[in-house]
């Protein structure tokens, strides 16, 4: 390592790279626990990414007709089944709680306590509506005979993509309802009171990419 | 640190971002309602999409107050997703043709919904299932 003192640094070996990429500088200007979360978020763009890739080329390999998803995800409330409903309702939800999830990290830089803690708690409670509805909409497709390997409605690959790409968000989202759930409790017992709210920003960032994945399921596997 | 006073920005901006993902969404809904097809279905819903993604990131990620070196980090590498779908889109198409060329699947065959498979009232899910 680089003696701090002489600003001297290795020439060689392990000690020349960390001295290269250190060299006492910082590159991102940001609370560490932001960069990080950042960097997560940054690789677990690479994994959804893979999922919805991994669907695209499933879906244009395969030559049995794709499963008309309007009709497969419409809901009838005692009339006529409305198209792809529940569907825009979670994303309604969805994008409600991103908003209040932004005015929870507005007001925890305020150091408003109270208000970050209940608005956190809404976050929360609309997270775990939009699972409960996802349940609903798997127990749904589960009765109907949708399987990882099989379905009644055309290609086979569309159970698997289905299962695979809504789950594993939906494990997000419930990770998710726990992370804010926990940071409530500690900016209400005043854990952050000295060290600062940055916490808040940092749930926040899981939050809206938790959103943002959604938006681009909800565009290519509803939708298209 | 900079976060202080760096990330505090007027509740206004948030509502508006907060309005214009519901108008978007609401519209991308609409594609489907209204049933449209065919290329300017791919075009609305992408736009719709993109539109949502680039407001989520940039005010409510706050993306657009961040430093270069950190945007860059955060938006450099998923570029090279691009090449990926690219690449597999052709490899897939390729590979549907030998299906139909060299497998004798159906061009033609034709999707299934949930109408055309519920006139049956003693078909169970369940029995579909081994």
């Amino acid at each position: 390592m680089s003696d701090a003192a002489t600003g001297e640094i290795s020439q060689e070996g392990m000690e020349s790279l960390v001295d290269d990429f250190s060299s006492d500088r910082q590159a991102y200007h940001v609370p560490w626990g932001k960069a990080m979360m950042w960097i997560f978020l940054v690789s677990d763009t690479f994994i959804f990414s893979c999922f919805l890739v991994g669907y695209l080329h499933a879906r244009v390999t395969t030559t049995q007709p794709w499963p008309p998803q309007s009709e497969i995800f419409a809901l009838s409330f005692g009339g006529d089944p409305i198209p792809l409903i529940l569907i825009a309702i979670m994303t309604f939800v969805l994008i409600t709680s991103s908003g209040t999830m932004a005015m929870a990290v507005n007001y925890g830089y305020r150091g408003d306590k109270v208000k970050t803690f209940w608005l956190i708690c809404v976050t929360a409670v609309f997270g775990a509506t939009f699972v409960g509805m996802q349940m609903f909409e798997w127990s749904k497709l589960i009765a109907e005979g949708v399987r990882p390997w099989t379905n009644p409605f055309g290609a086979t690959q569309f159970g698997s993509v289905f299962f695979m790409v809504t789950g594993f968000h939906g494990l997000h989202v419930t990770g998710g309802v726990i992370y804010l759930i926990w940071v409530a409790l500690r900016v209400r017992r005043g854990h952050y009171d000295n060290k600062g709210f940055e916490i808040v920003e940092i749930v926040g960032l899981y939050w809206h990419f938790v959103d943002l994945v959604w938006v681009f399921i909800f565009a290519f596997f509803y939708l298209l | 640190m900079a976060t202080a006073e760096g990330e505090q920005h007027p509740l206004g901006i948030y509502y508006k971002i907060w309005g214009l993902l519901f108008v978007l969404s609401a519209f991308s809904y609409a594609v489907d309602y209204f049933e449209v097809q065919g290329a300017m279905r791919w075009a609305l819903v992408l736009f719709f999409m993109v539109m949502k993604a680039g407001f989520i990131t940039a005010f409510f990620m706050h993306v657009v107050w961040e430093r270069m070196a950190l945007v860059l980090t955060i938006l450099g590498p998923p570029v090279v997703l691009l090449l990926l779908i690219g690449l597999m889109a052709v490899e897939g198409a390729y590979i549907e043709e030998t299906r139909f060329n060299y497998r004798g699947h159906d061009r033609n065959a034709v999707a299934l919904g949930p109408d055309d498979l519920h006139h049956d009232e003693t078909h169970h899910g369940e029995e579909n299932a081994h």
